[in-house]
């Protein structure tokens, strides 16, 4: 009896945990190993974002000053080395490409980044970026392992062909370090106030536990009722 | 005027209140595990109430723009976002404690006589906490909430005759758009959470008529003391509300873990799909309910189309909900608790959490020849288990229940 009681409570507790195992599922991405607290590889993968996708790609949902607020880099660098086009400092990133010219020269329009990294995921972006390879019947003469056919140019090919694979690699990790943050930039508050809210609730824990102990003394010695 | 009762009291039962519902509602005090998720369920009701007030400061109800207000609240709101996860995180979680309270009642046989109003109750909370969690999933408005929202909508079209005429009834178009975004948000914030508040309310006044349930199923009103307090009964304030405290801080700190480390639990609690904006162009490969949903998503598949319609898949999901209703009269067991069960009824709830289960997680996964196949063996064996029961809790032998609560 006992035991069908556990196992049935261990088969119900155990649900959440399941299901998280089936969504892994996926197959041949590779590891994009990225660290949001990295503030250099952010700092970095919001350079290259700006110089090698932002002519295309918003990121409609950021302001270039929250990008500096978070990345720490002053709104003067800010404006010397990420905007381009005379934008003001709290505008959004917006690329400066008309849908018009995009579907005439790309056939389609770039997608808005803003939140490819919650929607594909990193390990998709880090991967996507690195599997570009020559195919002549393509447009651009190159295709995509994980996007086939994608309409997009490899736009990174120069930094891939004047670095070490290690180098290009880091680079590509920097942009989807930097789309991770883009993606949420809560998480980089989110998971140190995540300990300290725990901290606090440890220290409710053991405080609401004794008050319960003490209260209970009265149920186990029948002295709840005063009348007695 | 009585002029020992104080100021308020002489205008209102405030004192009275206190004493019947907490500080002389005397309550089983054999309570175990399974007795937290009732006051959770509450926590969890309040916190999304009031998370989901200030979400409806920023949301914009319109279906150009509430994608991006949502992650407006996510960016440009102070703790927006944390306020967002919470109420993202509650909804889930909601669901894991209805559901657990709901097993407690299988567990221990609460909803049968004297309590088949709490459970009726209870049950048509649960239903409407399910509309109320499906048009919340509408409100963000991106790919799953469109294409989820399209789907179920739909089914609605397969009711013969009035079909077509309903469906556009209730969207107020001929597809998921703009006038169903707007009604989805007035009644996920208003007609809904007022029924839900009503439902828990009278849901209470109902247990507190006849007292709670306890581990032993043993009624403790048949044994009262001289002053006619159940001897086996200890007032809920202060002991079970201490006791509760202590539940409510372990809840929060699983329910911070997710909030704070994991908060769209790998998809499972945010799709990753609902963070693309819904376009009614772009059907996703794979659409999926969220988690909670999913077991009736799966009776819905198992039956197959009759006719051309699939109006008995949708009358089969519905039933696999009402036929709950019944419960109380469908246990014919002379024992409430599974402490004192015969051996069919344990198998057979064994077999029916497993059925639940599989079919939750059958609902996420895409159609397959194996998946129907499962989706139907483990429909009939849900269905199974409400129809064979006024059977199977009629045979065995049942153990000697104690006059008496027992002590751990």
């Amino acid at each position: 009896m006992k035991k069908l009681l556990k196992t049935t409570t261990s088969v119900l507790a155990g649900l959440t945990l399941s299901f998280s195992v089936i969504a892994a599922g996926g197959g041949a991405l590779d590891h994009a190993n990225t660290d949001i607290n990295d503030q250099k590889s952010l700092q970095n993968g919001a350079k290259l974002f700006m110089n090698y996708c932002s002519g295309c790609h918003s990121i409609a949902f950021m302001r270039y000053n929250r990008i500096g607020k978070d990345l720490g880099i002053s709104d003067a660098d800010v404006e010397k080395n990420l905007m381009f086009n005379g934008e003001k400092i709290g505008d959004k990133v917006t690329s400066s490409m008309s849908d018009k010219g995009a579907i005439q020269w790309f056939g389609t329009t770039p997608p808005d980044l803003s939140l490819v990294s919650r929607s594909k995921g990193v390990d998709w972006v880090y991967t996507y970026l690195r599997s570009f390879y020559k195919d002549e019947s393509r447009p651009f003469g190159v295709n995509n392992k994980i996007l086939v056919n994608a309409s997009m140019p490899d736009v990174l090919w120069e930094l891939k062909q004047n670095k070490s694979a290690e180098d290009f690699d880091q680079d590509v990790r920097d942009i989807t370090n930097f789309l991770d943050y883009v993606g949420e930039p809560a998480k980089l508050v989110r998971v140190d106030l995540g300990y300290k809210v725990l901290a606090f609730l440890f220290v409710l824990f053991i405080l609401s536990y004794l008050l319960k102990k003490e209260y209970w003394k009265d149920v186990k010695y029948g002295k709840w009722r005063a009348k007695d | 005027m009585d002029n020992n009762k104080s100021w308020i009291d002489q205008r209102f039962p405030l004192t009275k209140v206190w004493n019947e519902h907490l500080a002389e509602y005397y309550t089983p005090r054999n309570f175990n595990f399974w007795y937290f998720f009732g006051s959770l369920a509450m926590l969890v009701l309040v916190m999304q109430i009031v998370t989901g007030i200030f979400l409806t400061m920023h949301f914009k109800p319109d279906a150009a723009n509430a994608f991006a207000s949502v992650e407006y609240i996510m960016r440009d709101v102070d703790w927006g976002w944390l306020i967002r996860y919470l109420h993202s995180t509650g909804a889930s979680a909601f669901f894991i404690v209805i559901y657990l309270h709901m097993y407690r009642g299988l567990l221990y046989g609460s909803y049968k006589a004297p309590r088949e109003l709490i459970w009726i109750l209870g049950m048509v909370l649960y239903i409407a906490l399910m509309a109320e969690a499906f048009m919340g999933y509408v409100l963000p408005w991106g790919q799953m909430s469109y294409w989820g929202a399209q789907v179920i909508i739909s089914l609605f079209g397969s009711v013969p005759f009035i079909g077509p005429e309903l469906l556009t009834w209730i969207l107020g178009d001929y597809a998921v758009g703009d006038p169903a975004l707007n009604r989805f948000f007035s009644l996920h914030v208003i007609a809904l959470p007022l029924i839900l508040v009503v439902l828990v309310f009278l849901h209470i006044v109902a247990l507190h008529t006849v007292g709670s349930n306890n581990p032993d199923g043993v009624e403790i009103k048949k044994n009262k003391d001289k002053d006619g307090i159940p001897k086996d009964g200890i007032p809920f304030h202060p002991y079970y509300s201490v006791k509760d405290i202590v539940g409510v801080v372990v809840f929060l700190m699983l329910f911070s873990a997710v909030v704070f480390f994991a908060p769209a639990m790998n998809g499972y609690f945010l799709e990753h799909a609902n963070f693309i904006e819904a376009n009614p162009l772009k059907t996703p490969d794979h659409i999926a309910p969220l988690w909670y949903l999913t077991p009736f998503y799966s009776v819905l598949r198992a039956i197959p189309p009759m006719f051309g319609s699939q109006f008995p898949g949708v009358v089969g999901m519905f039933a696999a909900l009402l036929i709950l209703l019944a419960l109380p009269w469908l246990d014919r067991s002379k024992v409430k608790s599974i402490r004192y069960r015969s051996w069919p009824y344990k198998v057979a709830l064994g077999i029916f959490v497993v059925s639940f289960i599989v079919l939750g997680w059958l609902g996420m996964q895409p159609v397959t020849e194996l998946n129907a196949l499962l989706a139907r063996i483990f429909t009939a064996a849900y269905f199974g288990f409400f129809i064979l029961m006024p059977w199977f809790t009629s045979i065995g032998k049942t153990k000697e229940v104690p006059a008496r609560v027992t002590e751990k």
